[in-house]
């Protein structure tokens, strides 16, 4: 397996990356980690005329906590963000998230902006972001935007709502009130597979321990990574008990589409999305209330 | 399509060469440098035969472009032994029997060494999920666990292992 | 130089010692095929078909030769013109080098592009066009043999029209039916469909050669991923018409076999076709997608099996028929006789009377095999299906697993054992291997355990298997590959100052035969092995011999080993007596040195003796002390085992956890018990994959899924538990140091027991069988059927 020819440019700042994705518009891939482009290149699937090197871009790489709001630069790597402290600590949904994506090696190299930008429905880092509610920066030739995570992903798989002259630069999560706790659960066939299904889910509670907020986002049950709207909305007002829990977890089955493939049929994964929520939450609630 | 000038540091050794930027880093290592003991399993980052470490980090080097390592220090399997002593990984895969076909061995010392710079003192969990991106056909991972128990412990406390007992090739 | 104390230590038979390769491989010093560069070397890449079956109506290379780098490229009107468009199997059909009219697989190989580089060979493949016209596939082989059913093979015209490629049986028809018409009178019946599917071996080292042609001396080189390179030089010889003393084979360092480089594949034909028409070295390596995808795939098999018992569960009969689909050509590796393999081995541990055994094979649009992944010739199916009946048996009459195996087991005073389907069993022990296996996992605790489980609506399971294994073939007159008798050989040098140099006739991929086959020679002359250097796979060293698969490297070449090593005794001893002035009858024997009987002061090593064989021999023999023997066993060997696996299930998910897993394995003699264990390990792990997690599926197109190790799933270290291990040893009584061969036996006995125990979790509730893989979807689509699914 044998990539094609294409072009090579690395990138020396965002601004230079940024200079270059404008003057090759869609021939252009960025190139972070490259688990998901390499293959794809080796298979002959994707065929850019270019590539923009980012992995020189060590100032996208950071993992800080500033007004409230939790700053992962895109080119962190899921390593870094699975072994940070600050992280275990406060984000386990998180560090949850980071320590079931593919396998340790890959951790090394593999980006947390990648895992998103590429839009991929098995990536594991959209549900997490989507039960959050992360913003992200996008970069581009006229400067920073801000992009609700419910916004970056379009109705198609592969697909965001980055132009072709923009790069993914940070990730921008809530800092974790009192009550608040999250969860990302992951059914896998082996270690280092996509999701048969995934489910992150995330819960604040105020003092009475009824739900504020509640996130549900679901892991390779549709063409696109899903958010439980309906299943968040179940939630919302209730005390978290378990017939609450149950009651979204079906909800959240009802909301994912999944299809039968080597990872299971349809049902199967339908039913998973229900079990891993249920579960999810339970851990959502006990983190959130002061457990593990 | 484009050639790309790299000069890279492999087991201190300072290695250039001109490279299509589409060459991948373990095609350059083996084809181009003939070092052969990283080797080749699959496409899809899944085997981890292919391990190395760039910068300190373990890193499948079949999905990694050789234009990519312009600058980096890498780390193959040829770069353990210093100066006529095996590390204690390859003894320890040695003592412990922790290969037979010895195809997926390179790879597996490469993760396990990143392992352990992590984490000097690994539980058995912990080696096991640090060895999961590396297949092995033969062994069933028993004594590839103990092998790293083994370096584990010679690194943290080097004279307390005590030498394998009869044996040949060491 | 005088020994007056007991001979050196020599690390002989049943010592754990370290491995001589390891040396090399622990640097990154192996030297696997795709290690070698010769200067000029040229690449190679495959143009496969896309589709499973369909007409090749035009193949254009005009752009591909326009690729910078494109050397040249081979197509099958190439091939045909040449004669070499087919090539033999090893199961006696013709098999397409280059298919030149119709693909019949996908993946199938229609072009071989050689190139100055991997790079440039794979662009150039990718520049082939070529037109096919899809013709309808035949995936299922229940629907091969239909009367509408397309015909895949028109190319063999010796034979009926028909997808058929042979039916077969064996056993006693009528005495099986009479039983079977008793038990259903006066007894107990019980049937059941089982699907062992379609594997692949994958060695993490995929296959690949490099061919270089020497127009001067006519010499053909060939260095490639081979279990059996001297069978390879034969066939080689066979194919292309070049004289056989012409051609080197070279099988260098082999990253894992497990049968997958038994046969020998299109690629490497081509190889040599494009270094005879370049006059330049080739090389080809297959990358992981073509691996699993074209060559050796494994069982296949859809077997129905009757068990006949009486009320008690003491069984009669065993009726097995069994579907084998051996894809576009039969390309199955394995004894010209039996063309099932030894699935008729399916008695395995239990005293029948009477069984029958019906195999139909056919053809269907998938890539052609199949070859015993880690297993003798079927043993894997045959072993997986009676360890199966054995438990839906048990159900029935309402037995323990454990007990209705210790009522039928073959008893030790009955070996050697002729079974009802004509094998003869060496020896065994079976009751003893259950008891210890039971004993040491606490097997009546674990029983307490899973009740208390249940009750609390907890799914536990645990699951026997008590397999006998076949394995070490020849003998040579009842076994053969495509004519080849299978004994092994072995020639062993010892040179003047008693270094040894041994060379022999199997071929390891890293089942440890430097040092294991070093360790028999230690035994038997007494030489440390660090002195024994053990050569093989080079067929221009190496004596002939038939290579190493169906684990009968220690049971022939090992054989052949030991008995050359005595020869080499027998001679010292005559020169020992020469030099002590003693008769031979005078002289006693300890490791390393022959002294004289009543004064073991007075005597010679063997190291003495070897360097009198070479500077003062005895004029009335021939200088030197070499020898060499081919082995042609007296009878196959039974090695065994009892297997207990523990399983948890999850029920929300339907996942299955191995929470323990023992093995109790007798594999006779064993020569060097670190290696045993490290086959044992990675043999039980071959057996967890196809149990819970391999398979090679197809879809209704005859595209095959799981083509790459993203969806052909190999066990992390994270699915595979720390195994526990215990041995019996019950030595072979015709094997000259009583062992048997172990390197299979885990993988044929371990599927069953995770599968008895997820079935044993689920017994309870009316399952009897799932089929392998165990997916979590299987058991939780059980689970919901049963009312036993929560989240």
């Amino acid at each position: 397996m044998i990539p094609g020819p294409f072009d090579y440019q690395v990138a020396g700042s965002v601004a230079e990356a940024i200079a270059l994705l404008d003057q090759h518009g869609a021939d252009a891939k960025v190139l972070a980690g490259g688990h998901s482009l390499i293959p794809l290149l080796r298979f002959r699937l994707a065929s850019p005329a270019v590539l923009v090197d980012i992995n020189r871009l060590r100032d996208l790489e950071y993992i800080q906590e500033a007004d409230g709001t939790l700053h992962i630069g895109a080119l962190t790597r899921e390593v870094d963000l699975e072994a940070s402290d600050l992280i275990r600590r406060r984000y386990p949904i998180l560090a949850d998230t980071a320590r079931v994506i593919a396998d340790p090696v890959v951790r090394n190299w593999a980006t947390v902006g990648g895992n998103l930008a590429h839009a991929d429905p098995a990536n594991d880092h959209p549900a997490t972001m989507l039960a959050l509610g992360a913003q992200l920066v996008a970069t581009g030739p006229s400067g920073q935007r801000l992009i609700p995570i419910e916004q970056f992903f379009t109705d198609s798989s592969f697909e965001t709502t980055l132009q072709p002259n923009e790069l993914l630069t940070e990730v921008r999560v809530p800092a974790p009130s009192e009550r608040s706790g999250g969860a990302y659960l992951k059914l896998e066939r082996k270690v280092g597979d996509y999701a048969i299904a995934g489910v992150a889910a995330y819960v604040i509670l105020d003092g009475a321990g009824h739900v504020t907020y509640a996130g549900i986002g679901l892991t390779n049950v549709g063409p696109t990574p899903i958010k439980a709207r309906a299943a968040e909305q179940l939630l919302l007002g209730s005390s978290l008990d378990d017939a609450v829990i149950a009651q979204a977890a079906r909800q959240a089955a009802a909301e994912a589409q999944p299809v039968s493939d080597l990872r299971g049929p349809a049902d199967y994964k339908r039913a998973m999305v229900e079990t891993l929520t249920m579960r999810a939450l339970r851990q959502a609630r006990s983190r959130a209330t002061g457990g593990a | 399509m484009s050639i790309h000038h790299i000069r890279v540091t492999i087991n201190g050794k300072l290695y250039e060469g001109d490279v299509e930027a589409r060459t991948l880093l373990v095609h350059w290592l083996r084809d181009g440098l003939r070092l052969t003991g990283t080797h080749i399993g699959c496409d899809t980052s899944s085997c981890g035969a292919c391990t190395i470490l760039v910068d300190g980090k373990a890193v499948k080097s079949c999905t990694m472009l050789a234009v990519q390592a312009d600058g980096r220090e890498l780390l193959t399997v040829e770069g353990l032994e210093q100066n006529g002593k095996l590390h204690p990984l390859q003894e320890g895969f040695h003592v412990e029997h922790a290969l037979q076909c010895g195809y997926c061995t390179p790879g597996m010392m490469m993760a396990a060494l990143a392992l352990l710079k992590r984490n000097p003192d690994p539980s058995e969990q912990e080696i096991r999920e640090g060895i999961s991106g590396n297949l092995c056909r033969c062994t069933g991972y028993v004594n590839i666990v103990k092998a790293i128990q083994y370096a584990a412990q010679k690194l943290r406390e080097p004279e307390q292992v005590p030498a394998g007992s009869g044996g040949g090739g060491e | 130089m005088t020994t007056t104390s007991a001979g050196p230590h020599v690390h002989g038979l049943g010592e754990p010692y370290k491995r001589k390769e390891d040396a090399r491989f622990i640097r990154g010093k192996g030297n696997y095929v795709d290690d070698i560069q010769l200067p000029g070397m040229l690449y190679a890449d495959i143009v496969r078909s896309p589709y499973a079956h369909a007409l090749i109506k035009g193949i254009d290379i005009s752009k591909a030769l326009q690729v910078p780098g494109v050397v040249a490229i081979i197509t099958g009107k190439d091939l045909e013109a040449a004669g070499l468009a087919w090539m033999p199997t090893l199961s006696g059909d013709t098999e397409a080098v280059l298919a030149v009219d119709r693909v019949l697989y996908q993946m199938q190989e229609v072009a071989f592009v050689v190139a100055e580089s991997r790079y440039a060979a794979a662009d150039g493949a990718a520049a082939v066009e070529v037109d096919y016209e899809p013709l309808p596939v035949v995936v299922d082989p229940r629907k091969a043999l239909a009367p509408d059913a397309p015909l895949l093979r028109p190319d063999k015209k010796d034979r009926q029209p028909t997808n058929q490629i042979y039916h077969w049986e064996t056993g006693d028809r009528a005495a099986t039916d009479a039983a079977f018409a008793e038990a259903e009178q006066n007894g107990v019946v019980v049937r059941q469909d089982m699907y062992v599917p379609r594997i692949h071996p994958a060695p993490i080292e995929t296959c690949g050669c490099v061919a270089d042609y020497n127009a001067a001396t006519g010499k053909l080189t060939v260095w490639m991923t081979s279990q059996a390179p001297h069978a390879h030089r034969t066939l080689f010889a066979i194919v292309s018409g070049l004289p056989e003393h012409r051609i080197r084979v070279i099988s260098p360092d082999v990253g894992g076999g497990f049968g997958n480089k038994v046969p020998i594949y299109p690629g490497y034909v081509c190889a040599v076709v494009a270094a005879l028409k370049t006059g330049r070295p080739v090389k080809w390596i297959e990358d992981r997608t073509e691996n699993l995808t074209s060559t050796g795939f494994a069982r296949d098999y859809h077997i129905h099996a009757e068990i006949a018992a009486d009320k008690e569960g003491t069984v009669k009969a065993l009726r097995v028929y069994t579907l084998a689909d051996h894809g576009a050509f039969d390309a199955a590796a394995q004894p010209t006789k039996f063309p099932a393999g030894l699935f008729h081995i399916c008695t395995g541990s239990y005293d029948f009377k009477h069984a029958h055994v019906a195999v139909d094979a056919v053809h269907t649009n998938k890539a052609p095999g199949g070859i015993a992944y880690r297993c003798s010739f079927r043993v894997t199916e045959a072993s997986y299906l009676i360890e199966r009946m054995m438990d839906t048996l048990a159900r029935e009459v309402g037995k323990d697993p454990a007990e209705i195996r210790l009522q039928n087991f073959i008893k030790p005073e009955a070996f050697p054992y002729r079974s009802a389907l004509g094998w003869t069993y060496d020896s065994g022990n079976y009751e003893r291997a259950l008891r210890l296996a039971m004993e040491k996992i606490g097997y009546e605790e674990l029983r307490r355990e899973q009740a208390e489980k249940r009750a609390r609506g907890e799914l536990m399971g645990i699951g026997i298997s008590s397999f006998t294994e076949i394995v070490g073939a020849g003998p040579g007159k009842h076994f053969d590959i495509a004519g080849i008798q299978m004994f092994d050989s072995c020639e062993i040098r010892v040179h003047p100052t008693g270094k040894v140099l041994a060379r022999i006739g199997v071929q390891t991929q890293g089942q440890g035969h430097e040092t294991t086959f070093a360790q028999i020679i230690a035994a038997e002359l007494g030489i440390s092995p660090d002195d024994v250097d053990v050569e093989h796979g080079d067929t221009d060293t190496a004596p002939y011999g038939l290579g190493t698969y169906a684990s009968r490297s220690t049971p022939v070449g090992g054989a052949a080993t030991a008995v050359a090593a005595r020869k080499i005794r027998d001679k010292a001893r005559k020169i020992a007596a020469y030099l002590l002035e003693v008769g031979e009858e005078d002289l006693e024997w300890e490791p390393g040195r022959f002294y004289v009987r009543g004064s073991p002061s007075k005597g010679k090593t063997i190291q003495e003796i070897a360097f009198a064989a070479y500077t003062n021999c005895p004029p009335y023999l021939e200088p030197g002390l070499e020898a060499v023997n081919y082995y042609d066993p007296p009878n196959l060997t039974y090695p065994f085992g009892s297997y207990i696996c523990v399983v948890d299930i999850d029920r929300g998910t339907g996942e299955v956890h191995i929470r323990r897993f023992l093995a109790v394995d007798d594999c006779g003699t064993v020569i060097n018990p670190m290696i045993v264990e490290g086959q044992i390990h990675g043999g039980l792990t071959q057996g967890l994959a196809p149990a819970l997690y391999e398979q090679l599926a197809y879809d209704e197109d005859g595209n095959v899924l799981g083509s790459n190790f993203q969806d052909y799933l190999i066990p992390t270290a994270m699915e595979t538990p720390r195994w526990e291990t215990a041995r019996t040893v019950t030595p072979s009584p015709h094997h000259p140091i009583g062992a048997k061969g172990v390197g299979e036996s885990p993988t044929v006995g371990a599927p069953q027991a995770i599968a008895n125990a997820v079935v044993d979790a689920l017994a309870h509730v009316g399952v009897r069988h799932i089929d392998i893989p165990i997916t979590p979807w299987k058991v939780w689509a059980i689970l919901k059927e049963k009312g036993l699914a929560t989240a």
